[in-house]
């Protein structure tokens, strides 16, 4: 059954993905708005990154990640000299790789939807009075709550899977940094297969259950775009 | 100071708009032109919803425009409505929800439209409670138009608000929309691209082509001036205004003074005293240098040609002044040619039809 060790990396799974995707979704909402608005010739470079974690393997975004923000690395001589210490081995920066890991997660959607919702609601809400702040409150948002929904899960459930950037950024600190699926690589290393099979199979029923959700609870999506015509 | 005045230089795409207007600050002006010609780029300049390369626009003694001083009132900050071509309610508030997000966000002083006062001047009563989705493309119109109206605007701006209904649902807005111009004192833009609709509505005209403005003016004027394209083609018509006189029961007729003469249609539910606009087309007049004996015609008046111009092939339009009212008759070359018409030459025009526009 499951060890204390296991419900520590539980419990880290669960505030690692969770402070993730809050980050991911106040940073990626106005990022996703200006990728859907813009007529910047920044907006293919921009996209292009951030679609990047989709097909680089995580080890090597975690390789550059500790680069960066090492003892030796830009990043990490700016933390160091503003008394923050330094990134890897710590949660802030298992948080810092998960972000630009689970980014194309939640820009995409959102900026899908935010595409999809078009000019013409800003325009009439501008008519009626409202604020660019206040028509994106009132509009946009209440327009892209599904997106949003999806955005959230796809960004929560991603993290919860991450394994390469974990090991570069953050090793194997009890309570600190080892996360479920290092527990489950260091059982499967010591050979303990009973105790990684009730991991691995829990996360895989908890993948899966999450998509399910996803897919029942979003019948609407398409729909409703249709009808407005 | 009242009016809307101003001055817009857009460039967008290949297209130039160039133009300069003053508008009287009250009544319905329509701005028309063929598609393509303008008309929404000059609306959407209007609006704030495009920023025009170089402008100036003063609405009823307020500056919402004005680039040499550097003026430029955001969209949300002007006291303007306006409706689209197509209804663009918001889906995901029913129809209160919709009228409210306008309303609620005017100061109580400023209201002078009340919710229910929009409401029941677009008949939507019965939806408030309705989502958009559910609604036909009329209801729908309606409900954006009220949402407008809600705001209680000092402009209101139509874009083609019947151009995405079919016939049978544009009959079922625009008597909405004539008692809201005669009931509420708001002026209004109107673009259109239909000759009927804007005969029906506008008191004003802006006409507009490739982009500049060939002429502006009383719509009645602009209709029956044989130089622009509104007084040519199967719609050409010329609009009148008369007063019922009498009725007629036992023939089912009204009678209407004018002052180029006497008119009597079959009764239209009309009362001794209203003031009508009758629309008469210029294809349902003709000539003759007298008066017919023993016709079918009820409705004769003698007129002068003020000018003449070809129209369709074989075709030439004739412009009259019947008393001061200019009317149109089309008629083809060959009988120009018989009556010898020419500029100043005394006719009698026999009127088959004439529709009420109420």
């Amino acid at each position: 059954m499951l060890n204390d060790a296991a419900f520590q990396a539980i419990a880290l799974t669960v505030k690692l993905a969770g402070t993730t995707t809050l980050v991911l979704l106040l940073a990626g909402t106005p990022l996703a708005w200006w990728l859907a608005r813009t007529r910047s010739w920044l907006k293919g470079p921009v996209g292009a990154l951030v679609a990047l974690p989709l097909v680089l393997p995580p080890v090597v975004l975690g390789f550059y990640l500790l680069v960066l923000t090492g003892p030796q690395g830009p990043v990490g001589q700016l933390t160091q000299s503003l008394g923050w210490g330094l990134l890897p081995f710590s949660f802030a920066g298992l948080v810092v790789g998960s972000v630009f890991y689970s980014l194309p997660f939640v820009v995409q959607p959102l900026q899908n939807a935010f595409e999809a919702i078009g000019e013409r609601p800003l325009e009439v809400a501008a008519t009626l009075r409202a604020s660019p702040l206040d028509t994106f409150f009132t509009v946009v948002l209440p327009l892209a709550r599904p997106a949003y929904l999806t955005a959230a899960v796809m960004g929560f459930a991603h993290t919860v899977g991450e394994f390469g950037i974990v090991l570069m950024m953050g090793g194997n600190i009890p309570g600190q940094t080892r996360v479920l699926s290092v527990q489950i690589y260091d059982h499967v290393e010591a050979l303990e297969y009973a105790q990684a099979h009730w991991l691995a199979g829990g996360l895989l029923l908890f993948s899966f259950g999450v998509l399910l959700a996803l897919y029942l609870l979003q019948p609407g999506t398409g729909r409703r775009r249709g009808q407005g015509a | 100071m009242s009016g809307i005045a101003g001055a817009f230089r857009h460039s967008q795409g290949g297209f130039t708009l160039d133009v300069a207007f003053d508008l009287p600050g009250r009544g319905v002006t329509a701005i028309f032109g063929v598609s393509g010609s303008g008309k929404t780029s000059l609306l959407r300049c209007i609006a704030g919803l495009e920023r025009a390369d170089r402008g100036r626009l003063v609405v009823n003694g307020e500056i919402w425009q004005d680039d040499a001083a550097g003026v430029f009132v955001p969209v949300h900050l002007r006291p303007l409505g306006l409706v689209f071509q197509e209804a663009s309610l918001f889906d995901h508030l029913d129809v209160r929800r919709n009228l409210d997000y306008g309303r609620s966000r005017v100061p109580a002083a400023q209201r002078r439209v009340s919710l229910e006062q929009a409401v029941e001047l677009l008949g939507i009563v019965p939806l408030m409670e309705r989502r958009p989705a559910t609604l036909s493309g009329g209801e729908r119109q309606r409900v954006a138009i009220a949402r407008a109206l809600a705001t209680s605007p000092r402009l209101l701006l139509m874009d083609e608000p019947l151009a995405s209904l079919d016939l049978q649902r544009k009959a079922d807005v625009l008597p909405y929309l004539e008692k809201l111009y005669a009931e509420l004192d708001i002026p209004i833009l109107y673009v259109s691209h239909a000759p009927d609709e804007v005969a029906r509505l506008a008191d004003h005209l802006v006409l507009l082509e490739a982009g500049r403005v060939t002429a502006a003016g009383p719509t009645r004027e602009l209709m029956t001036r044989l130089d622009l394209p509104l007084a040519h083609g199967d719609a050409a018509a010329a609009v009148i205004e008369a007063t019922v006189t009498y009725l007629e029961p036992a023939w089912q007729l009204s009678h209407l003074e004018f002052p180029g003469g006497h008119i009597s249609l079959p009764s239209q539910a009309l009362q001794p005293g209203q003031r009508v606009r009758l629309r008469i087309q210029a294809r349902d007049v003709s000539l003759s240098l007298q008066r017919q004996e023993g016709s079918s015609v009820l409705n004769v008046f003698a007129a002068t040609v003020t000018s003449l111009a070809d129209d369709s092939p074989g075709q030439r339009m004739v412009s009259l002044d019947a008393g001061g009212s200019a009317l149109l008759a089309r008629i083809t070359r060959k009988s120009a040619a018989a009556l010898q018409l020419q500029p100043g030459s005394a006719v009698f025009a026999q009127v088959k039809g004439v529709a009420v526009l109420g």
